[in-house]
């Protein structure tokens, strides 16, 4: 089952280059239902041919800002601009985007080739080219031998290449994917996000989707953005939002962090390194190499991500600073890695990450030993907000 | 044992409490004698006279048309009531509108009749055929609208909202997505509304004018002058079209219903 590779990814960031153009852009949108505010103020742009992910927890605005660009909402206040155009007032059916549904709303009443017809049969284009398309779009999701069938006659599985086929037929300016693959099982899901992935590469279109699942987000996206309470908190690629959150609720939303509250003790280069910080968190000392906007007395949190943190029974040659020493309190085995959960003296918990690089059993450290975490000046960060 | 016996003899009295007058004027629908008591052999004799009695098939004829267009207008009427309560979820008054909606079907028949004709009165419009129709339709109305409105409850939006993303209109979303999909509900509501036309004696005698007498009009005017056996069979043909229509929709609830669970299989053989 060797498969092309297909071109060479070329990198990719017009958000870097100042002089690009936003495909689409949010301008100041809000949306208010009642009394509730769904989006409160955003400014958001994507470029072409960019995999953007709004990403959030259910209620933070995310599907009201696609279902506003769709044009099944209409923005309280702003404007969405679509190539520069204002689209304000258009109606979803004149709007040169197309939407993949959540439950993927196949008409049951028509067959699968009709399901994919629907929308090309709108714009009136001749019958050799709607069954051209047909045909081309079946292959594109593997149904060939499927095209007769209602959609209550799929799998789950198929019905969802239904809806993506359906959704690209028309050849979109912008693909909206609403929550795509949340009703897929682990594996099918996995494999269905590279795919979406070379369906975008090959077509190259502009894929805007919505999800909460934030290892979806970062498999598939150039940019994701992080959303809470109808603000957005982070714009970013997917390694600077791993590696480099802005905000104490970008870093616990994203993957697996240590958050230790502290004061800021110094902010001079104390430690020969340039920018350093050096942070009190209720008694452990904590020295970071990062430029930032604290200054001294100021209310941070230190952020480190377990698998950046060493663990060894061994006590380390400096203790002045980035070093915890703990009871191992709980181990979590993940196959590929083991999460220790250690305690210190006065009870607070900080998890350490290492990969079970051997296929021992029998691990060195186990519970109720007593350990020593440490970790390098470049390995966390200082949250300000 | 003993509980299952009782339950048998409660459910033989209660189906023959509902079924034995039924049978009794079919089966002397049938019946020789002119008496309409006393058995005198089989014969269609009643059937014959019926067919050249013109006033009971002028009023046949009538009944029918009234039936058809008024469960069609009808069932207009009311699935665009069902579509408006369900979809526009928030408009103030919506409580007091679905609310309202009912009320015909608690309203006496004797009120409903005297108060539309009332109405026609106060237009200075002729009773006859029209105004029976006006009338059915309003009463039918709201039986199609409580049919199509639990439908439409269930209804997932997000397939007109596919629609409309996909480039279709509304209103050609309506025809092509929304009515297909609700179209057992409509046609069941379409049947209810002409039986119920069908069937009405009290609204159509109020509002009915010379030459559009309905069939129960006639059937009642014709009793109070004496049970004839023709009325047995004219009773018997409308028994007829009714249990026609109750099987067929049966018949189709239940075939769908078997299609369903084939769909089912072939999805769970396609899935690898």
């Amino acid at each position: 089952m060797a498969k092309s590779l297909g071109p060479v990814k070329r990198k990719f960031s017009p958000w870097t280059d100042p002089s690009a153009v936003p495909f689409i852009r949010f301008e100041n949108i809000t949306k208010r239902f009642g009394d509730f505010t769904a989006v409160d103020n955003l400014t958001l742009d994507i470029y072409e041919r960019e995999f953007f992910s709004l990403l959030g927890p259910s209620g933070c605005g995310k599907t009201t800002l696609m279902r506003m660009l769709a044009g099944f909402e209409e923005p309280t206040e702003g404007r969405i601009l679509l190539q520069g155009k204002d689209i304000s007032g258009v109606p979803p059916y004149r709007r040169p985007t197309n939407m993949m549904f959540q439950s993927y709303a196949l008409f049951p009443h028509m067959t699968v080739e009709k399901n994919i017809a629907f929308g090309l049969e709108q714009d009136n284009l001749p019958k050799g080219e709607i069954a051209a398309r047909i045909q081309e779009m079946l292959k594109l999701v593997k149904l060939e031998s499927f095209a007769r069938r209602k959609p209550n006659q799929l799998s789950g599985g198929q019905r969802q290449r239904v809806a993506l086929a359906r959704s690209l037929a028309k050849r979109p300016k912008v693909l909206l994917l609403d929550e795509p693959l949340g009703a897929l099982d682990k594996k099918l899901r996995e494999e269905t996000q590279f795919e979406l992935m070379d369906i975008q590469t090959n077509l190259g279109l502009t894929f805007l989707i919505v999800t909460h699942d934030q290892e979806e987000a970062m498999t598939v996206s150039d940019r994701i953005a992080v959303m809470d309470r109808g603000v957005i908190m982070q714009v970013a690629t997917p390694a600077e939002i791993y590696e480099a959150p802005n905000s104490r609720y970008v870093a616990d939303f994203i993957g697996d962090i240590n958050i230790l509250e502290g004061t800021v003790s110094t902010t001079e280069s104390a430690l020969g390194a340039p920018g350093a910080v050096r942070i009190d968190c209720d008694g452990v000392a904590v020295a970071v190499e990062q430029e930032c906007q604290a200054v001294k007395g100021d209310k941070v949190a230190f952020a480190i991500r377990p698998e950046k943190v060493r663990i060894s029974p061994d006590q380390p040659a400096d203790t002045s600073f980035n070093a915890v020493y703990g009871e191992v309190w709980d181990i979590g085995y993940l196959g590929d890695f083991s999460v220790f959960l250690v305690k210190m003296a006065d009870g607070r918990i900080v998890r350490a990450a290492q990969a079970n690089v051997s296929r021992l059993v029998d691990r060195p450290i186990t519970f109720g030993d007593m350990v020593w975490l440490t970790w390098p000046l470049d390995a966390g960060l200082v949250l300000t907000r | 044992m003993k509980s299952s016996r009782f339950d048998a003899t409660v459910l033989t009295l209660c189906f023959a409490f509902l079924y034995i007058p039924i049978i009794i004027l079919i089966v002397y629908s049938f019946n020789a004698s002119k008496l309409v008591t006393v058995w005198g052999g089989f014969s269609l004799q009643w059937y014959r006279t019926m067919w050249s009695n013109e006033g009971l098939m002028d009023a046949a004829w009538v009944t029918a048309r009234v039936g058809v267009l008024s469960a069609t207008l009808g069932t207009a009427l009311g699935t665009l009531a069902a579509l408006s309560l369900v979809r526009f979820q928030k408009f103030p008054g919506r409580m007091l509108f679905s609310g309202m909606i009912y009320a015909p079907l608690v309203m006496p028949e004797v009120i409903t009749g005297l108060s539309m004709l009332l109405l026609f009165v106060a237009l200075n419009i002729d009773r006859g055929f029209w105004t029976v129709i006006i009338a059915h339709t309003t009463f039918t109305m709201c039986y199609v609208a409580i049919v199509v409105q639990s439908r439409l409850m269930t209804f997932d939006r997000s397939l007109e909202e596919a629609a409309l993303d996909l480039g279709c209109p509304p209103v050609k979303t309506f025809f092509k997505i929304t009515l297909p999909l609700i179209l057992p509900a409509v046609i069941a509501g379409w049947m209810l509304a002409f039986t119920l036309s069908l069937d009405d004696l009290v609204i159509a005698s109020f509002n009915t004018g010379p030459g559009a007498t309905t069939l129960p009009i006639k059937i009642y005017s014709q009793v109070r002058l004496g049970v004839t056996p023709e009325i047995n069979a004219i009773c018997t043909i409308l028994i007829g079209f009714v249990t026609i229509g109750v099987i067929a929709t049966s018949i189709g609830t239940k075939r769908a219903e078997l299609n369903r669970i084939r769909d089912e299989h072939v999805a769970l053989r396609g899935t690898t």
